[in-house]
C-alpha cells in the first residue's frame, strides 16, 4: 500500500520537451519545483485555495497544487520562468506589475501573472468587474488588489492597442 | 532629490520573473523533513507516547517527543532583549509540551527522509492524555476555580496594569453628565501571509545555522539560543526574501524546534515547513480583546471622565503578551484627551492558540471600540461626527508625558479635510439619515493614532554598514528586514540621498545573516524608515566625511571645499568635478603607498518616537433583508510625515485597508466551544478579503515632515489597518440607525441586531 510508484512523465515545459520519473502521488507543483527547479511555482496552501502555484496547462490556467504531476504527461506547461525572455526581458504583464507597484512581498505574484497571461491571451477586453472575478481565485494579503487590477488592465489595453 | 520619488521597488523585476528566492527555494534537495505531531485535545497532560509504530515506518529517521526536550523554558516574542530581568519576555515554552494547553499544541516531532514518511509517522504516534478541563474565554479564565494553564500565573492572569489620571469618582458627580456604557468585542484573526512559516536548520563548524522566513533575524537568534540553552554566538540565522509577515513572523515560531531537531540527527539538514492549516492553527493570531468603556460626557461633547476595563485573550502561551493590550490602553487618553481616567487591562491565558504581534499591535481593537463609542456620543448629542472629532480629538501641540511624542501640526484636521471631501461626507451623512426601504446607504469615519517604534518602552536601535566597491557603488546593510513592504527600496533611496550618489549605485544586501548583518532588531512597530533611517543617515554622513577626507590625498583640496554629488567628488566653490567616486575608490584600494578599503559602520540608538495620524472614511450599502454590507467607497488619509517613495507608500496603505475591511466584515477564527478546536483554519473557510470583496481603495497623504526623524518619516506600515473597521461600523449606523458592538459585522451579527432593532 505504501510502496512508492513512479511513472515517466513526458511533457513540454516552457517550450522544451522534458521527461522525469515522478511519484504518482506528487502534485504538478512538486514536480515543477523539485524536478525542474521552477521555483516561481509557489506553495501557499497546496489545496487550491490561494492560487500562488498557478501555471498554464495547454493554454488554461490551473492551480498546479491540485493537479497531479502524472496528468501532465503529454501536456504543454508554462510557468512564470517561461514568460521571461531569453535575455531576462520582462513581458508586458510582468512589466506592468513592476510599473504599477503591483508587487510587494511577491509570493502571490507568479500566480497572478500567469492567470493574467491566460486571461489576456483570449484577446477579449474585460470590464473591471469581469477582471476582478477572473482574478478572484488568487489571494494577496499585501496589496489590497488595486494595483494588480491596474497592472492587468494596463497590459490588456496595450495588447489590444488601446491606451 | 531621491527621497520622495516613486522609484519602482528594487526587487520588483526579480519577483515578476520568479527569480527571487524565498526560504523553501533555497533549501537543498535531500533535506530531511520534520513534521509536528499536534495534540488532538485542548488541555491535558501527556501520560505516555508510543512511537514504535511511527519509528517502524520506512524513511523515518527520528521521532522526538516532549519527554526528550530540555526542561528549561524560553520566550518567543520578537522584542528586543532587556538587561533588566523584570522587563524580559516571559519564558513559558518548551520545544515540545508535556502539558498541552491548546488544541494543536506541539507534542512530538518526526524527522524523515521525505514528507510522506514524516506525515505517516505523525499519524502513527500514539499519545495517552490525561485530559483537563479547559477555558476559552478570558473573563471565564480569570475566575477563581477556572482551569489553570500556567502554575506561576494565578487566575491565568499574565499581567494586569492600570492607568489612572485625575479623580474619576469626584468628576462623575458633576451634574448633567450623560453616561455612555458600552461593551465591544473584537475577534481572533490571522495574518494570512501567503508564504507559510518555514525554516531549515543544519550544523556546521560546531554551530547551528537556521534559514527562516522571519521578520526578526537577530531576535530569533537569541530566542533559538535560549531555547537550546547554548551561547548566542553558536546560532546563526539567515533571512531570505519573505512572503509576507504582518507580525506573525515577529516571533520565534518553529525556528527553535527546527534548530533542536538538527542537533538530534547529527546536524543533518532538517526542513520544517508549516502547512497552511498549521499557519492558521499553530502560529500566532491577533488577540481578541473585549472592552467595557464607560464615558461621562457634557452636553457639548466634552469627555469629563472615562472608565475602561479590557480583557485580552492571550491563548496558551505568553508570546507578545500584555504589550498588545497595553499599547491600546495607552492610546485612549491621548486620542481624545480626558482629565479623569481609570483604565484597567488584563491579559489572560486561555486554551486557544497563541496571540502575538499583528499589524497594528492592539490598535485595530481599541480603535474599533473607541471610535464606535465616539460615534454614538456624537449621535446622541446631535453633533455631526466630523465636527465632534475636530473639536475633541487630540489638539495640535499635544505632548504625551511618557513618550514625549508631540502633535506638531494640525494633522487631524488636515487629514479629515481630505477624507471628508473625497467621500462627500457632510452632504451624504445628512442625506442618508432616516432612510427607509431594504437597501440603505451610509457613510462613516474614524480617526487613528499610532506610535513609531518602541522607545521608550524598549530599546530602539539600528546599525548600518556601508562598503564602497571599486566602481564607487556601495553595499548597504541594515538589520531591518524587507518583508514585502518595500524597506530595501526606501533604505536605498535614503542612502543615495545622503551620500550624494545615484540610486543605482546603492546595492542593498537584502537578505540578513546574523553572521554578517550589523545589529538591528528587525521589521516591526512601523519603525523601519524611522529607526533604520537614522542609522542610514548617521552612517552616510560619517562615510561622506571620511570619503572627502581621503579624497584630499588625490585632489589636494581641503575636505571642506568638497562635496559628493551624483557619484562624483565636486569642488563646492566652483562646482568642478574633481574625480568620480569610482576613481577614488579604485585608486585608494590599490594604492601601493597607503591603501584603504572604504567602509563605515555606525550603530545608532534612537531615543525619540513620533506620532503618526490620520483617518478613514467608508461609504456602504446595507441590504437589510440579506443582512449584508457592501463597501462602495473607502479612503484612508495618512500623515506619515515625508514619504520616501509615494507609490510604495500608497500600496502599503491599500494593503492595510484590505486587511481592515476583512477585519470589519468577514474575518474570524471560530473555535468549537465543546472541543476548543479551530473550525475554520484554512483559506477557504476563513474569509479574508478577496479581489471581489472591496472597491477601489483610495489613499491620500498629508506630508508634514516629522521633526525628530532623519528623513521626516514616521509610522506607515501598520496604521493603514486601523480606521476602516470602525468607519464601516459607523457607516452602517448612518445607514440603518443600528449600532454594532462586535466584529466582524457578518450577516450572523447583522441578523441578530436587525432583529433586535425591529428592522427585520
Amino acid at each position: 500500500m505504501s510502496e512508492k510508484q513512479y511513472k515517466l512523465v513526458t511533457c513540454k515545459i516552457n517550450g522544451k520537451e522534458r521527461s522525469a520519473m515522478v511519484d504518482v502521488r506528487a502534485s504538478l507543483t512538486d514536480m515543477l519545483r523539485n524536478d525542474y527547479s521552477l521555483t516561481s511555482v509557489k506553495k501557499g496552501c497546496e489545496v487550491g485555495e490561494c492560487g500562488a502555484c498557478a501555471v498554464i496547462i495547454d493554454g488554461e490556467c490551473y492551480n498546479s497544487c491540485i493537479y497531479l504531476a502524472i496528468w501532465a504527461d503529454g501536456k504543454e506547461i508554462e510557468t512564470l520562468e517561461g514568460l521571461t525572455g531569453e535575455n531576462g526581458e520582462l513581458n508586458d504583464i510582468q512589466q506592468a506589475f513592476v510599473d504599477e507597484t503591483a508587487i510587494q512581498c511577491g509570493f502571490c505574484s507568479p500566480g497572478f501573472i500567469m492567470e493574467a497571461e491566460s486571461i489576456l491571451r483570449t484577446g477579449e477586453i474585460y470590464t473591471d468587474e469581469e477582471l476582478r472575478k477572473l482574478l478572484s481565485g488568487h489571494l494577496c494579503r499585501c496589496t489590497g488588489y488595486d494595483n494588480i487590477l491596474r497592472a492587468v488592465k494596463k497590459a490588456m489595453n496595450e495588447r489590444n492597442g488601446k491606451k | 532629490m531621491i527621497v520622495g520619488k516613486s522609484i519602482p521597488r528594487i526587487d520588483a523585476a526579480d519577483k515578476a520573473t520568479g527569480r527571487t528566492k524565498y526560504t523553501d527555494d533555497l533549501c537543498a534537495k535531500g533535506a530531511l523533513v520534520a513534521k509536528i505531531c499536534h495534540s488532538t485535545v485542548t488541555h491535558a497532560l501527556v501520560k505516555s507516547i508510543d512511537t514504535s509504530a511511527a519509528e517502524a515506518i520506512p524513511g523515518v529517521v527520528k521521532v522526538v517527543t516532549c519527554f526528550d526536550v530540555p526542561e528549561h523554558m524560553f520566550p518567543t516574542a520578537g522584542h528586543p532583549w532587556s538587561t533588566d530581568p523584570s522587563h524580559q519576555d516571559i519564558c513559558d515554552r518548551h520545544l515540545l509540551e508535556k502539558h498541552v494547553r491548546y488544541y494543536g499544541d506541539d507534542v512530538a516531532a518526526v524527522i524523515a527522509e521525505d514528507e510522506i514518511a514524516a506525515s505517516r509517522a505523525v499519524r502513527a504516534i500514539k499519545i495517552e492524555y490525561e485530559e483537563l478541563p479547559f477555558v476559552l474565554d478570558p473573563e471565564e479564565a480569570i475566575k477563581d476555580g477556572a482551569p489553570l494553564l500556567h502554575e506561576t500565573f494565578p487566575n491565568n492572569i499574565l499581567k494586569h496594569t492600570e492607568i489612572k489620571k485625575g479623580n474619576l469618582e469626584e468628576a462623575v458627580k458633576e451634574p448633567g453628565l450623560i453616561k455612555f456604557d458600552d461593551w465591544f468585542e473584537t475577534p481572533t484573526v490571522q495574518h494570512c501571509h501567503i508564504e507559510n512559516a518555514i525554516c531549515f536548520a543544519w550544523e556546521e563548524g560546531g554551530r547551528i545555522h537556521v534559514t527562516s522566513s522571519t521578520q526578526i533575524p537577530h531576535i530569533t537568534r537569541r530566542c533559538v539560543a535560549q531555547a537550546l540553552g547554548v551561547d548566542w554566538g553558536l546560532v546563526r540565522i539567515v533571512k531570505p526574501f519573505v512572503g509576507g509577515g504582518f507580525g506573525d513572523k515577529q516571533d520565534a515560531l518553529y525556528e527553535p524546534l527546527c534548530a533542536f531537531l538538527t542537533t538530534r540527527v547529527g546536524g543533518r539538514l532538517v526542513k520544517l515547513e508549516c502547512q497552511r492549516e498549521e499557519t492558521f492553527a499553530n502560529c500566532r493570531v491577533r488577540h481578541a480583546i473585549r472592552y467595557h468603556i464607560i464615558s461621562w460626557v457634557r452636553k457639548d461633547g466634552t469627555l469629563v471622565a472615562r472608565k475602561v476595563d479590557c480583557w485580552s485573550n492571550q491563548g496558551a502561551y505568553a508570546s507578545h503578551g500584555h504589550s498588545i493590550i497595553a499599547k491600546g490602553m495607552g492610546s485612549i487618553p491621548q486620542l481624545y484627551p480626558c482629565e479623569n481616567v481609570e483604565i484597567n487591562g488584563w491579559t489572560v491565558f486561555t486554551n486557544i492558540q497563541v496571540g502575538g504581534a499583528m499589524r497594528g499591535y492592539g490598535m485595530p481593537q481599541v480603535t474599533f471600540a473607541v471610535e464606535s463609542q465616539t460615534e454614538d456620543i456624537a449621535r446622541k448629542l446631535g453633533i455631526d461626527p466630523l465636527s465632534y472629532r475636530r473639536k475633541h480629538v487630540m489638539p495640535k501641540g499635544f505632548v504625551d508625558g511618557f513618550s514625549k511624542n508631540e502633535l506638531y501640526y494640525d494633522s487631524f484636521n488636515e487629514t479629515l479635510d481630505l477624507g471628508a471631501q473625497y467621500i462627500d461626507f457632510e452632504r451624504k451623512f445628512k442625506e442618508y439619515q432616516n432612510q427607509t426601504g431594504d437597501i440603505r446607504r451610509g457613510v462613516g469615519m474614524s480617526v487613528f493614532w499610532y506610535n513609531t517604534g518602541v522607545w521608550p518602552i524598549s530599546l530602539e536601535t539600528s546599525a548600518c554598514r556601508m562598503v564602497m566597491n571599486q566602481d564607487g557603488s556601495i553595499q548597504l546593510q541594515v538589520g531591518e528586514t524587507e518583508i514585502g513592504q518595500g524597506a530595501d527600496t526606501a533604505f536605498s533611496q535614503m542612502a543615495a540621498e545622503t551620500l550624494g550618489i545615484p540610486f543605482e549605485m546603492v546595492h542593498i544586501v537584502s537578505n540578513q545573516d546574523t553572521d554578517v548583518t550589523p545589529y538591528g532588531t528587525g521589521a516591526y512597530a512601523s519603525r523601519q524608515t524611522y529607526a533604520a533611517g537614522m542609522a542610514i543617515r548617521g552612517c552616510a554622513e560619517e562615510f561622506k566625511k571620511h570619503i572627502l577626507d581621503v579624497a584630499y590625498r588625490y585632489t589636494r583640496m581641503q575636505p571642506y571645499l568638497m562635496d559628493i554629488a551624483d557619484g562624483n567628488i565636486v569642488r563646492t566653490t566652483d562646482g568642478r568635478v574633481l574625480m568620480s567616486l569610482g576613481d577614488l575608490s579604485l585608486r585608494l584600494l590599490y594604492d601601493m603607498e597607503q591603501n584603504e578599503h572604504l567602509t563605515m559602520e555606525k550603530s545608532t540608538q534612537i531615543k525619540s518616537n513620533a506620532y503618526s495620524f490620520g483617518c478613514g472614511f467608508a461609504e456602504v450599502e446595507v441590504d437589510i433583508p440579506m443582512c449584508t454590507v457592501k463597501v462602495l467607497k473607502a479612503i484612508n488619509v495618512h500623515d506619515a510625515g515625508t514619504l520616501v517613495n509615494p507609490a510604495l507608500a500608497r500600496a502599503q496603505v491599500q494593503g492595510g485597508m484590505s486587511m481592515a475591511i476583512g477585519y470589519a466584515l468577514s474575518e474570524k477564527m471560530l473555535y468549537d466551544p465543546k472541543t476548543g478546536k479551530l473550525l475554520n483554519g484554512n483559506l477557504l473557510d476563513y474569509k479574508l478579503s478577496t479581489f471581489m470583496d472591496h472597491p477601489e481603495l483610495e489613499v491620500k497623504f498629508v506630508e508634514n515632515p516629522e521633526p525628530t526623524s532623519a528623513y521626516g518619516t514616521k509610522a506607515l506600515g501598520e496604521p493603514p489597518a486601523l480606521p476602516l473597521a470602525p468607519a464601516i461600523r459607523n457607516a452602517i449606523l448612518n445607514a440603518t440607525g443600528v449600532p454594532l458592538y462586535e466584529l466582524p459585522m457578518r450577516p450572523h451579527l447583522l441578523f441578530k441586531r436587525f432583529s433586535e432593532e425591529g428592522l427585520i
